[in-house]
């Protein structure tokens, strides 16, 4: 069996997604890893209220963690010239007013750039929707980060959603330990693939048709 | 008339079947000293809105923190866009809480954290509601009504207007203005603006004067009693760094 993208590559990968001046918000789960390849100059939000937080505090170095420093995964962060401090409903107003180029987790994504981030077991059981459906309908970019497969093998970039919906139509680029797909009004284009692939390969893991890019390549680090 | 009092003093106002509104996203922000008062307090069918619920990971309660969900059973409903966590929601609180939702004594109704906000700064507004073009078409749109204005389909969200909120703040003034500390500020300036009456914990009380007003984030109008957390409480000023070794030491035991 070829080898897929480790989470830390298809983090490195998305972080490319990332340019200096962005503001952008990361979600816990896969796409916090991207929080430790953001370029200078862009800017990480935690929805619990903090722009431009300085580097998570490891386990190593206790000493310097701070009670009230705390990102929305509940890591600790520490301070950075130029941040800033605000209340949820400030926090909110810069992730539903598009300014936010925001990384989600998800279960699904469907041709039309439907979002799936909950299963159907999770949903029954008890909400743990926090602010994932307000980043998806509000990002002024949305990039999804998922496996490609799940791990019975079945495809997360489907032709329809087949679990509940987070937001329509929000999604703009998927990437998976497999490929860089983009969803465009005519269909999801195939991008990049994994390093060893083919697109006939990927195509052959995927339920949505893809349709290829002119420039379709192998994904670069 | 004097804002300061004791904790349970200020949960005098407190009635059976109430809505309280408290802030929870880990320990920092959220009013754990007067979680304690509330359950000292002893009313039942509440209403309770959270932005998390979230219960303590194992090592915390041993050592003397509230955890937030001790109130689930003086509770009749919880509205919340987040109840436990991955991994951290324990399997006995996991089956206490489908118990008593299977049984019908505790109703949970799920939101966003963006339209929890809204629907109390509605409230604080004195708005009839408001159209959320979020959740639409998923399983928080379920039974509400639907309208498409512009173009553009909503969901309607009905105003939130506790009857009591629960908040912290680093400081007081005795006139009850706020300043906040980080990440700790969370939903506490929305929920005191949107409850009837509110009641904040805080590390230390100061004199008018003492608290710069270009940097109060909440005025005292909305804050209707200042309760100091006591030196001897796990929770107060004086015991800020022992809180935080307690923190530490939970979590490299836990390795993460």
């Amino acid at each position: 069996m070829k080898d897929r993208l480790t989470e830390e590559l298809l983090a490195m990968r998305a972080a490319q997604e990332i340019r200096p001046g962005d503001y952008c918000n990361v979600g816990v789960g896969l796409p916090q890893l991207c929080a430790s390849h953001v370029p200078t100059g862009a800017i990480v939000q935690a929805e619990n209220g903090t722009l431009g937080y300085g580097p998570l505090v490891g386990l190593d170095n206790v000493d310097e963690m701070d009670l009230d420093f705390i990102d929305a995964g509940g890591s600790f962060f520490t301070t950075a010239p130029g941040m800033a401090f605000f209340d949820i409903l400030t926090s909110f107003v810069m992730i539903r007013s598009g300014r936010l180029k925001s990384f989600l987790g998800g279960l699904q994504v469907s041709e039309k750039g439907d979002l799936a981030i909950h299963s159907l077991s999770s949903v029954d059981k008890f909400p743990q929707i926090g602010g994932s459906m307000d980043l998806a309908w509000g990002a002024k970019r949305l990039i999804v980060l998922m496996t490609h497969n799940t791990k019975d093998g079945v495809s997360k970039v489907v032709k329809k959603l087949t679990l509940p919906v987070s937001a329509r139509a929000c999604v703009d680029l998927i990437i998976t330990d497999l490929a860089v797909i983009e969803v465009t009004s005519s269909g999801l284009m195939l991008k990049e693939y994994a390093p060893g692939w083919t697109p006939h390969e990927v195509q052959a893991q995927t339920d949505a048709q893809l349709i290829l890019a002119n420039n379709v390549k192998e994904i670069e680090f | 008339m004097s804002k300061i009092c004791t904790a349970g003093e200020a949960m005098a106002i407190v009635d059976d079947g109430d809505m309280i509104a408290a802030h929870n996203w880990g320990i920092s922000g959220s009013p754990g000293y007067l979680f304690r008062a509330l359950v000292e307090r002893g009313v039942k069918d509440l209403t309770l809105c959270i932005p998390n619920l979230i219960p303590l990971p194992e090592g915390f309660v041993e050592r003397g923190l509230t955890d937030p969900t001790i109130l689930i059973p003086q509770l009749k409903k919880i509205i919340s866009p987040f109840i436990g966590a991955r991994g951290i929601l324990s399997s006995i609180s996991e089956t206490f809480l489908s118990t008593l939702a299977k049984e019908g004594r505790l109703e949970i109704e799920t939101s966003t954290h963006g339209i929890l906000m809204e629907r109390l700064y509605a409230g604080a507004m004195g708005l009839g509601g408001i159209y959320s073009p979020v959740g639409v078409g998923t399983i928080i749109a379920k039974s509400k009504e639907k309208r498409t204005i512009d173009g553009v389909g909503y969901i309607f969200e009905k105003p939130l207007r506790p009857d009591v909120g629960l908040i912290k703040a680093d400081k007081a003034d005795t006139l009850g203005n706020l300043v906040y500390r980080g990440s700790a500020r969370g939903a506490n300036p929305v929920i005191a603006m949107a409850s009837k009456y509110t009641i904040v914990e805080v590390f230390d009380v100061v004199e008018p004067g003492e608290l710069e007003p270009e940097m109060i984030v909440t005025p005292g109008v909305f804050v209707d009693r200042v309760v100091r957390i006591p030196d001897e409480d796990v929770y107060s000023g004086k015991r800020r760094p022992e809180l935080m070794k307690i923190l530490t030491e939970v979590m490299l035991a836990r390795g993460g």
